[in-house]
């Protein structure tokens, strides 16, 4: 499979800068900053101080240099968003070229021949189009009439061409991508703008980005937090005076400005579009940040079995032959009988067979494909013939066989049930000779992958329409939690809603139009790009490249996202602290000399102090851009564990950096002579 | 610093963790409605009041059930302050209380707060002191432990409609743990010394020949409920410190441990109720080290010698003969080690009664009544306030720090949202409003009112401010409270400390019991270990620290410095 994913933007590209500056700066528009509360705050205070600074006075040149980087701080906060729109907006491009201007087909029925010729863009929900070999699908939507062959690499990047044909589960077609053989009519799903593409791209560049609700609850406690620091600064002259010590309105406004938690504040959006962009990195398209978000907090994993747990296709692993028959003939029946079936299964045996016994090709024999009627295939040869097939199957063309050989057939099939196989009855000239075992094969590697979400406290959960027997076997080879044998869509669906009763948040993957109720009931439903045009709309995800272990990377992005937020956060909250031993001294130096004590960073005048505290406030901003972007590292480990190490990097870390942070700054100040 | 001190702060600690799994034992039968012993008199009471019992209220109605009782109780106290000259049992014929007093007093004993801007035994007469402030000791101390059992249920519930039942769960408290305990401590109290009759003040004649009037009264049967509902409003204008208030000892560890003992067992109740005990000592122990770490630091500050005593060449080290250290404003009977423990407790619970005057205390020893009131009276506080005060920092440390496990935060199973950290903000926003918002109008409008000049002073108006905002209702002393623009002030102060909680923490209460309980996992943030205690320690410490730290450094740690400096003003 040769996929390519949307290039991945060098993290500061030089291009993307040069924009991402001048996006700054547009968004100063008032209209744009009152979205972010802490950012409008700093720009209200930075205006005020440039008109103190303009009216001159004893700290003029300090006051002017407060009032530059209280805009610095603004702008920093902006490029911080606008450079994580930009890379957004670079992923989107790179999907927006498969979009075609190009022109559709529109006919009036199904059957017509007839077409008119209209923009792409003027289909609406409903318009049927015809496609033919070279078209451009001009929408999303499902093919009512015909079968045809779709280049998708342009969404999905897989390069091989997919069926898509009406009715059943391979229906819908994605805008954008190229009919290569045949000819198809599609009805259009969906409105001018609403399409798949146009949702995603609108998301990534953040143009309709909505605030998450974990998002709303920090900007009110970010709020929160900026009215007691108002409180703080806006009553401190009235209790300064008591103590004769007239504090500078400019000095008031920086200890403002520095307290509020600007860091956090600043770089909040940033961190949200870049959790979108993550996943658009691994060719999955969240409808909704809120998606994003809930996916961090999954607690049960719903897994189909086939192509997640176990490769898609099972191998023949040994044959059982009957007493009396010797396993070479077994296997020779079984080869033969193979040779022609180019399913899977069938190459298996044949692969078996050859590694075993060395055999050989055959020529001149009739395949016999298998049906839904006879449910058993084989071959026809020199006036015998061989059959394969389920025990049922073969038992019913071989007809009754004495009780001693019907008891051994039937124990070589429980046994190969029980260990999770399925048996596969071989006849010659209606003679059973024994059982193939075709084994369910389990990705390698996926044990240690439910090990690891198992410490993440995150649940597993195998979906298998297999009998109960088989289902255990596999479940604990797999090491799942847990399996729903004999799935239906109703059972999926009671299993979702059992789980969220009891409290927990359900992802699933599915792409039939009846895993659709279950997708929209899930907490995160992820539906295969290939599957269904019901289902893709009733997920809150798309996984463009339909792989269904993806659903742990979505996880793990879903808890970065939500870890990078609280680690800014704590950091910016730590960082206020080192801020006060900055500025109160140098605050109340004229009234009190003996606070001169709390300058336990010597700072070397109440002028760089402050000033030095400001401009680490801004850089701060800068320097965290790179990790709000690449968010948080998430290593899977218990949430104690995650805890301890975060609070003490970003905790810990937030309290002592900006100590250092402003002592040199302050001295590159004193030593510039800037205050 | 001294064993003996240590033994005494040792001994008080274990009594304390002793007592708390009783106390919280029996606290939740009450909440659950199992101690049902006095139900042949709690039933009449419910028919008498139209309340049926089973029917329990949503938040909204349980809010407005309590305001509507606090508001009918504050009325009562106003009128009984302005009619005094017309009741009975008033021996000395005290006069009526001036309406800004009055308001200010009512405010006060409803709130849980009783700060007394008069002197008790001056002011109010028998019949006023057990009729109306008696009455709302009690009253207050149900209400705050009502709001706490409601927001106890609201974490222990899932996807529930209501909270409890107003009047039930005051009526229960009362009933079934504060009459019962104050009639036997009363008693008790009377046994060891604490006067309890209608009496005029002797007039007695000193060995010096000097006229001395001793008041008295019934002191017993509001002593206890003053420590056991932590309210804190003396009988006498000395408080805790007068030898009829706390006539030993005994009598004086009696008294602090009832300061304690419900909102330690508060905790205890909490962790039972949510199904995981290790949730109330965790709280408990966030709340101990917060406790311990200001009682060493006050005893260690005011045992230290005075630098300003030392060029005078006064003796202040500790021998035989004295303890050493700063023994102004000391009661000598309890010395600086009991005093210390005693200042500590008082503020930590939002109790407010004192044995020592704050005001004396060296500038670092007094910062740490300051602290305990300013960190928002969590550090086990006032009955009731005090459990829900450290809930709302629990939400809030988890939301914080919840983030970095990567899920959206949860405590005990219910989602942190925009809503509860509303209210949690909310809820927080009214320290500073009343003690820096008013402080500053105080301060501004008022400052005839503080005594000493220097940051002293200033020390002094924050105070109480912030005992006002607190609803602790301990005094610094040198400030002149009553003056119509700080009886006023103060008064808002009380009303915001209250009820711009208790309104956020009901909805509170209300919008978690809504919630399902999602079961913990691996991935679920663990809130019973030492990780969560540091981490609730460290917010709490923050939260105060960044909204106080800049007038604090203006009053007692720049009075510290500039003692040091040998700068006096």
């Amino acid at each position: 499979m040769t996929v390519h994913r949307p290039r991945a933007t060098a993290l500061f590209d030089r291009a993307l800068l040069g924009t991402a500056a001048a996006d700054a700066v547009a968004k100063l528009d008032p209209r744009r900053l009152v979205r972010n509360p802490v950012m409008f705050a700093t720009a209200l205070v930075a205006a005020v101080v440039t008109a103190l600074a303009a009216r001159g006075g004893a700290d003029a040149a300090v006051t002017a240099q407060i009032a530059a980087w209280l805009w610095v701080t603004v702008l920093f906060g902006n490029f911080a968003e606008a450079v994580a729109e930009g890379r957004g907006k670079a992923q989107a491009a790179s999907l927006r070229r498969s979009r075609s201007d190009a022109s559709a087909k529109r006919v009036a029925a199904p059957e017509a021949e007839a077409f008119e010729t209209v923009p792409a863009q003027a289909l609406k929900a409903g318009d049927l189009v015809v496609c033919a070999a070279g078209d451009t699908i001009p929408g999303d939507g499902d093919v009512v009439r015909g079968i045809a062959t779709v280049d998708e690499s342009a969404i999905t990047g897989e390069s091989a061409p997919v069926i898509r044909e009406s009715g059943g589960d391979r229906s819908a077609v994605t805008g954008g991508t190229r009919v290569v053989s045949d000819r198809i009519v599609v009805r259009i799903s969906v409105d001018p703008g609403e399409s798949f593409l146009d949702r995603m791209i609108a998301l990534v560049e953040g143009a309709k980005r909505q605030k998450t609700p974990n998002e709303i609850a920090l900007t009110l406690l970010l709020v929160g937090m900026t009215l007691i620091f108002l409180i703080v600064v806006a009553t401190l002259p009235a209790f300064a005076a008591w103590s004769g010590a007239a504090v500078p309105v400019a000095f008031l406004a920086a200890l403002f400005v520095t307290l509020i938690p600007t860091t956090i504040g600043g770089l909040l959006s940033a961190i949200g579009i870049a959790g979108m962009d993550r996943l658009v990195k691994f060719n999955v398209i969240a409808k909704s940040g809120r998606a994003v978000e809930a996916a961090g907090d999954i607690d049960v994993l719903l897994l189909d079995k086939t192509g997640t747990i176990t490769l898609g296709a099972r191998q023949a692993a040994e044959f059982l032959p009957l007493s009396g028959v010797a396993e070479r003939d077994l296997a020779e029946a079984a080869f033969l009988a193979s040779l022609a079936d180019d399913t899977p299964e069938g190459k298996s045996i044949v692969a078996l067979a050859r590694q075993r016994f060395g055999l050989a090709e055959r020529q001149g024999l009739a395949f016999v494909p298998f049906t839904a009627q006879t449910r058993m295939s084989g071959v026809d040869l020199d006036g015998g013939e061989i059959r394969k097939g389920a025990e049922d199957a073969i038992l019913a063309r071989v007809g009754d066989l004495p009780p001693p050989q019907a008891r051994e057939l039937r124990q070589h099939v429980e046994r190969v049930a029980k260990s999770g196989g399925t048996p596969l009855v071989v006849a010659r000239d209606r003679r059973p000779l024994g059982v193939i075992h075709l084994k369910d094969v389990v990705k390698p590697g996926i044990r240690e992958r439910f090990a690891t979400l198992r410490d993440m406290g995150i649940k597993t959960v195998m979906i298998t329409g297999d009998n109960p027997l088989t289902a255990a076997a596999i479940a604990a080879e797999a090491g799942v939690d847990d399996f729903l044998a004999e799935a239906t869509p109703e059972r999926k669906l009671e299993l979702i809603r059992d789980y969220q009763q009891g409290g927990r948040l359900v992802a699933m993957c599915g792409d039939g139009s009846n895993d659709a109720p279950a997708l929209a009931q899930a907490d995160v439903g992820v539906a295969m790009n290939t599957g269904t045009q019901a289902a893709r709309e009733a997920g809150n995800m798309v996984d463009l490249e339909s792989d269904p272990t993806k659903l742990i990377e979505i996880v793990m992005i879903g808890k970065q996202l939500l870890m990078s937020r609280g680690a800014l956060t704590t950091f910016s909250i730590a960082n206020d602290v080192a801020k006060y031993f900055a500025i109160i001294p140098a605050l109340f130096l004229a009234g009190m000399p003996q606070l001169a004590a709390l300058n336990v960073m010597g700072l070397a005048s109440p002028q760089s102090a402050v000033l030095s505290a400001v401009v680490f406030n801004a850089l701060v901003i800068v320097a965290l851009i790179p990790l709000a972007l690449k968010g948080v590292r998430y290593v899977p480990a218990p949430a104690a564990t995650l805890l301890k190490r975060n609070l003490l990097v970003y905790g810990v870390g937030g309290l002592v950096a900006p100590f250092a942070g402003i002592k040199l700054i302050d001295m590159a100040v004193a030593a510039l002579g800037l205050a | 610093m001294d064993a003996t001190g240590i033994l005494q702060i040792l001994v008080y600690l274990a009594l304390v963790a002793a007592l708390t799994p009783l106390v919280g034992g029996y606290l939740a039968r009450i909440f659950d409605g199992r101690a049902r012993w006095l139900g042949w008199i709690e039933r009449p009471i419910y028919r008498l009041c139209g309340v049926s019992p089973e029917r329990e209220q949503h938040w909204s109605a349980y809010a407005a059930s309590l305001l509507a009782f606090n508001l009918a109780g504050a009325l009562l106290l106003y009128g009984l302050l302005r009619l005094q000259a017309w009741l009975p049992l008033n021996p000395e014929g005290m006069a009526a209380v001036a309406p800004p007093l009055a308001f200010n007093t009512a405010v006060s004993f409803v709130t849980n707060t009783n700060w007394q801007a008069y002197g008790g035994e001056t002011a109010l007469g028998y019949f006023v002191q057990m009729t109306g402030m008696t009455v709302q000791n009690f009253a207050s101390a149900a209400t705050g432990i009502a709001v706490a059992a409601a927001l106890i249920r609201g974490f222990a519930r899932g996807s529930a409609k209501t909270v409890g039942h107003f009047a039930v769960d005051a009526v229960r408290v009362t009933l079934y743990l504060l009459l019962p305990v104050c009639v036997l401590g009363a008693l008790a109290l009377v046994w060891l010394g604490v006067p309890q009759n209608f009496d005029p003040a002797t007039a007695a004649v000193t060995l010096e020949g000097a006229q001395q009037t001793i008041a008295q009264g019934p002191v017993a049967s509001q002593m206890f409920i003053k420590h056991l509902g932590t309210n804190g409003g003396g009988f006498f204008n000395a408080n805790a410190a007068h030898p009829f208030e706390n006539p030993s000892a005994l009598v004086n560890l009696i008294h602090m441990l009832a300061i304690f003992a419900i909102g330690a067992g508060l905790t205890n109740a909490f962790g039972r109720m949510v199904g995981d005990v290790r949730q109330g000592w965790a709280i408990l122990g966030a709340m101990a080290l917060l406790f311990v770490a200001g009682t060493f630091a006050l005893w260690a500050a005011d045992a230290a010698a005075n630098p300003a005593f030392a060029g005078l060449g006064v003796d202040q080290a500790a021998n035989p003969w004295q303890p050493g250290g700063n023994m102004e404003g000391k009661e000598v009977r309890f010395g600086i080690a009991a005093s210390a423990l005693f200042a500590a407790v008082t503020t930590a619970a939002s109790c407010g009664a004192v044995v020592a005057m704050h005001d004396s205390l060296m500038p670092l020893a007094g910062l740490v009544p300051l602290v305990n009131i300013l960190l928002g009276e969590v550090v086990v506080g006032g009955v009731g306030a005090g459990l829900y005060g450290m809930l709302v920092f629990a939400v809030l440390a988890v939301f914080i720090a919840g983030l970095m496990v990567g899920r959206t935060p949860e405590y005990l199973g219910k989602k942190i949202e925009a809503r509860e950290i509303k209210l949690a903000v909310i809820a927080i926003l009214s320290l500073p409003v009343g003690v820096l918002g008013l402080g500053a109008l105080g301060m501004a409008f008022g400052a005839g009112a503080i005594q000493d000049a220097g940051p002293h002073g200033l020390s002094e108006l924050l105070y109480a401010y912030a005992s006002a905002t607190g609803n602790n209702g301990s005094a610094f002393a040198g400030f002149g409270a009553d003056t119509p623009l700080h009886d006023i002030l103060l008064g808002l102060a009380m009303g915001v400390g209250r009820y711009a909680v208790i309104v956020p923490v009901l909805a509170l209460a209300g919008s978690a019991a809504a919630k399902p309980r999602i079961p913990a996992s691996a991935g679920t943030f663990p809130t019973h270990g030492g990780l969560f205690v540091g981490l609730l320690v460290a917010v709490v410490l923050v939260v105060g620290g960044l909204t106080f730290f800049p007038v604090l450094a203006l009053g007692p740690l720049a009075e510290h410095f500039a003692l040091a400096a040998a700068v006096l003003y």
